[in-house]
């Protein structure tokens, strides 16, 4: 309900420019971006002397032995890993929601959102690795290996650890969406309601709620799709390299010294982009399919379902995946101490802090750096989403479902496609390669998240509230600073530590706008894990990870301690 | 800020990088240390080592309080981003100002920035500490995988190819490529090399392949000039008898040299080549090896060649990155460099042309635990040049590269 307030001061006059703003800020740099790399895949990039149009370089990609292989991986890896990721996330809640566990999952959830993919990756890969953790625990009392066994199991030829590194760190972003999905519908009476007429648990979950959540999270769905299908930092870390996934490969041209690479790059990506746009109509069309099984199913009226199976299963699945982050992180953890550690001892010879004092030195600015980038972007993101709320409810600009959409697309339009690109028209224009840049594309991706976190709790707010202060003598602007933002203090921390968290996640938009020059601790962790040295990348990963949980840790504080004595408002 | 604020800011800044600054004069040594007083060098320089970026870290320390040069690393996970980038700023036009202002660069990386025009320069002889460099000694100083160097870039270390094996585990090395071929079918799975196109891994090929060609001197000239199929047809048949003997059936390989020190410390191989006769020593000291870890070389010597530092045409402190580069010919620096506890990496410098204080700091260097003495480092191998390496990894992509 849009209430009416003064329409003549400045601030008046531009907030219903607000949306426009934000979505020029947002969308911009991708369509500039796709254009950049449109133009060298297509044969025009004058500065190599690409100055005719042809598809020389789509020719040039057909040659390449390994394209159907690495099309193949990235549609694999990317189908199964969110097929699974929602799989899991909805046997979870199916199997669970209402319950002690469920809140104790709940709990867990952020900080497992929180923790970087590489970092997530680096921890994974030293439990499965055929000399990991799991490995050393059952020798060589159990498998009689001194030594390790030689088996493929990292950068196996299907992707199969890669698709795993993906699940553990989708199933809490699925899992969280699906939570304020939940939210928003009554699934607790639906529920109450099929079990009344004798439906099992988790039937009348599949059946009564799981259709109306899906429809609710189908974007994250589609975001998850797109990110797996060309996600850089895990793939170098977990996944193939003969032939790498398409994503990895297309940034290994992109910075080959044959320079004549960039149009094949360029035109690689259009093909990328072209896969993930495939992808995602399969997707469509099985979600039409399994619909029309659901309706069928559900129509048949079958009441029973194996409740304690499937609750035992998903329990088991869950604990793999948080503990597949967890315990590598504690291996993380245990690398940054170790001294010489080899295979098959479950610890280090010896312990010692000399990883960290030699790097203390060095992650200290880098550490500052990405701060400030992350708490600028999640700021200007704050700020901007903040500005398009009270937009819409001061001049009634409600988004539709199409304004939702464009909110998505730079999570579906795979950052490979047009940051490079972009790099270019930045350079064009001068302003690469500073901090300002950085954050600048930092935002396009921070922005979608806060947005998404921050819009329902903003929206439930309860007008009420508004009209008594408004009734007091408040002027729009009181009651937005004095009684809407104050009460929504931990939603907004919370969006907050969302947008901190990604930002220090980003590695290819960091490396692209910050030409090299700009360092964080992300881009630290990848390029050291080209040296590979366990020690020092647990340093830099566990750094990047502390980073990224620390606002969280504020967002559940502060209120708290804002709150000490207004009861009412510590769960608001 | 307000939008016209930011405008009129934005336009401001791009104002002052258009304004053009001469170009130093590199034979006026003077002028160049004036005009680097104050700048800032962006050193675009492979990254992954920690030894390595300790060792830049510390050139930072020295330049900035010899000459008040401030010296940024940036840490690359490959050479060819910092190329890439200089030629994302030529195809935008950016001529001056440019991010890279000094860039760790050798073999086709070089080839490819010298045919392109994207280097400044020739200013390498003109540098006082030239004067010391071994260029009669070590011709690899001015011949960078056979291309000149033409003074465009300044050598500053000598790698040279060796083996490193667990002599725990594995008495006699094999010295030769044909007896390393029969270690591998009696252990498979126990050795393995970098994936080509990692530059490891390429030289791992190029070292086989000297040892397979008729006759070494083809290598010398460009690929197009030999008849490729017949000179390499044996080392072909080699690498094939190898790959399903190799770690992991040849089914993947590790991506770097730091990569294979981890799978030699999990005990997962036996024996790794490497480019850097003192990397196995560094690695003990630092807990990533084993100390039961020994360095050797082939019977039929190996491939060495020089590291260099080149300016791009477009960077932003070229003064700065000269006064930089001569430093780190400098004989302190050098003698740093070459210690095993810091690095280890060969000097480029004749010691016969230093004052006896100046030799005296390379004396006194200790050797480490597994790294050889200079008189059992064997013969060195001259790089083939570079149309080879370009060749076999591609031939390398096309037969191993993609899983069959």
């Amino acid at each position: 309900m849009a209430a009416t307030c003064e329409t003549q001061s400045v601030r008046a006059r531009v907030l219903p420019w607000a949306p426009v703003l934000t979505l020029g800020i947002m969308l911009g740099p991708v369509a500039a971006g796709v254009l950049g790399t449109l133009g060298p895949a297509f044969g025009y990039m004058p500065a190599l002397g690409g100055t005719e149009i042809g598809l020389d370089a789509f020719a040039m990609l057909f040659d390449w032995p390994g394209l159907v292989p690495a099309s193949v991986l990235s549609v694999t890896t990317g189908l199964a890993a969110t097929a699974l990721s929602l799989l899991l996330v909805a046997v979870i809640c199916a199997a669970w929601s209402g319950s002690v566990v469920f809140r104790m999952i709940e709990r867990l959830l952020s900080p497992l959102l929180s923790v970087p993919h590489a970092a997530a990756a680096f921890g994974l890969a030293f439990l499965i690795a055929p000399s990991g953790w799991i490995a050393r625990a059952a020798s060589p009392w159990l498998t009689g290996w001194h030594r390790p066994p030689d088996v493929l199991i990292l950068q196996d030829p299907l992707g199969l650890s890669l698709t795993a590194g993906l699940i553990v760190k989708e199933v809490p972003f699925l899992l969280l969406m699906t939570l304020a999905a939940m939210s928003q519908i009554r699934t607790a009476q639906a529920r109450d309601t099929a079990m009344a007429l004798g439906y099992a648990p988790v039937t009348a979950w599949f059946k009564t709620v799981f259709p109306r959540v899906y429809a609710q999270i189908r974007l994250p769905v589609y975001a998850v799709l797109a990110f797996s299908m060309t996600v850089v930092d895990v793939s170098l870390i977990l996944g193939p390299t003969k032939p790498p996934t398409l994503a990895v490969q297309i940034l290994r041209w992109m910075n080959d010294p044959d320079l004549k690479l960039r149009f094949l790059a360029s035109a690689a990506a259009v093909w990328q982009l072209g896969l993930v746009i495939a992808a995602l109509l399969l997707w469509r069309m099985c979600e039409v399919g399994v619909a029309g099984l659901g309706r069928r199913w559900v129509a048949s009226g079958a009441r029973g379902g194996a409740t304690r199976t499937v609750r035992a299963l998903s329990l088991v699945a869950a604990l793999l995946s948080g503990g597949a982050i967890l315990f590598g992180l504690l291996g993380l953890v245990v690398w940054s101490f170790a001294g010489f550690w080899s295979f098959p001892a479950l610890l280090p010879d010896g312990f010692s802090t000399r990883t960290w004092m030699r790097h203390a030195m060095s992650l200290w600015p880098v550490a500052t750096e990405t701060l400030v980038i992350a708490a600028s972007a999640t700021l200007v993101a704050l700020f901007l989403t903040l500005a398009c709320l009270e937009a819409e409810e001061r001049h009634g600009l409600r988004p539709g479902a199409r304004a939702l959409w464009l909110l998505y697309v730079p999570l579906i339009v795979p950052q490979i496609a047009f940051l490079t690109g972009l790099q270019t028209l930045a350079i064009f224009a001068g302003l690469d390669g500073n901090r300002m840049a950085v954050i600048a594309v930092h935002i396009i991706f921070v922005l979608p998240y806060v947005f998404l976190s921050l819009a329902d709790p903003f929206r439930a707010w309860d007008a009420r509230y508004g009209h008594v202060a408004r009734a007091l003598g408040a002027g729009c602007d009181g009651v937005l600073w004095r009684v809407r933002l104050p009460m929504l203090l931990r939603p907004i921390l919370t969006a907050a530590a969302v947008g901190f968290a990604v930002s220090i996640g980003q590695f290819l938009p960091t490396l692209l706008a910050g030409a090299g020059r700009v360092q964080t601790l992300t881009t630290e962790a990848v390029a050291l894990a080209s040296g590979g040295d366990r020690r020092v990348i647990a340093v830099y990963a566990l750094s990047q990870t502390a980073l990224a949980l620390l606002p969280f840790a504020l967002a559940l504080l502060v209120p708290a301690v804002v709150w000490r004595n207004r009861r009412g408002l510590r769960h608001g | 800020m307000t939008m016209r604020r930011f405008i009129v800011a934005a336009a401001l800044a791009a104002f002052s990088t258009v304004a053009v600054r001469a170009e130093p004069d590199p034979s006026d040594w003077g002028a160049v240390t004036d005009d680097a007083r104050g700048q800032t060098v962006y050193w675009n320089a492979w990254g992954g080592s920690d030894t390595i970026n300790g060792f830049i870290a510390w050139i930072g320390d020295r330049v900035a309080d010899e000459y008040g040069v401030t010296l940024e690393h940036v840490k690359l996970s490959d050479t060819a981003e910092a190329v890439s980038r200089v030629l994302a700023e030529r195809s935008a036009g950016k001529d001056t100002g440019g991010a890279v202002d000094l860039v760790w660069i050798n073999g086709e990386n070089f080839a490819a920035m010298k045919q392109q025009d994207l280097l400044f320069g020739p200013w390498v002889e003109q540098m006082p500490s030239w004067a010391n460099v071994d260029v009669a000694g070590k011709p690899a100083v001015v011949s960078d995988f056979t291309v000149p160097t033409d003074g465009l870039e300044a050598p500053w270390g000598m790698a040279q190819v060796v083996f490193y094996y667990d002599s725990a585990r594995l008495e006699q090395p094999p010295k030769t490529m044909s007896a390393l071929a029969e270690y591998a079918a009696a252990h498979p799975g126990r050795f393995t090399y970098p994936q080509p196109p990692n530059f490891l891994g390429s030289t791992f090929l190029k070292q086989a392949l000297t040892e397979f060609v008729p006759d070494a001197e083809i290598l010398q000239g460009p690929v197009e000039a030999a008849d490729y199929a017949a000179v390499t047809a044996d080392f072909w048949a080699f690498l094939e008898a190898l790959a399903p003997n190799l770690w992991r059936q040849g089914r993947a390989y590790p991506q770097n040299e730091a990569r294979q020190i981890q799978l030699m410390a999990d005990g997962e191989i036996d024996l790794a080549i490497s480019f850097n006769p003192n990397e196995a020593s560094n690695a003990i000291a630092n807990f990533q090896l084993q100390d039961s870890v020994r360095s050797y070389v082939m019977d039929a010597g190996s491939i060495g060649n020089a590291s260099f530092v080149a300016i791009p045409y477009n960077a932003n402190a070229k003064a700065g990155a000269m006064v930089v580069a001569n430093y780190i010919m400098s004989p302190e620096a050098q003698a740093r460099m070459q210690d095993p506890e810091v690095w280890g990496l060969g000097t480029v410098l004749d010691l016969d042309t230093l004052t006896t204080a100046e030799r005296a700091r390379f004396e006194a260097l200790e050797l480490g635990v597994a790294t050889l003495p200079p008189d059992e480092l064997g013969s060195t191998l001259p790089e083939p040049h570079p149309s080879w390496m370009v060749r076999l990894e591609e031939d390398w992509m096309d037969r191993f590269g993609v899983a069959r």
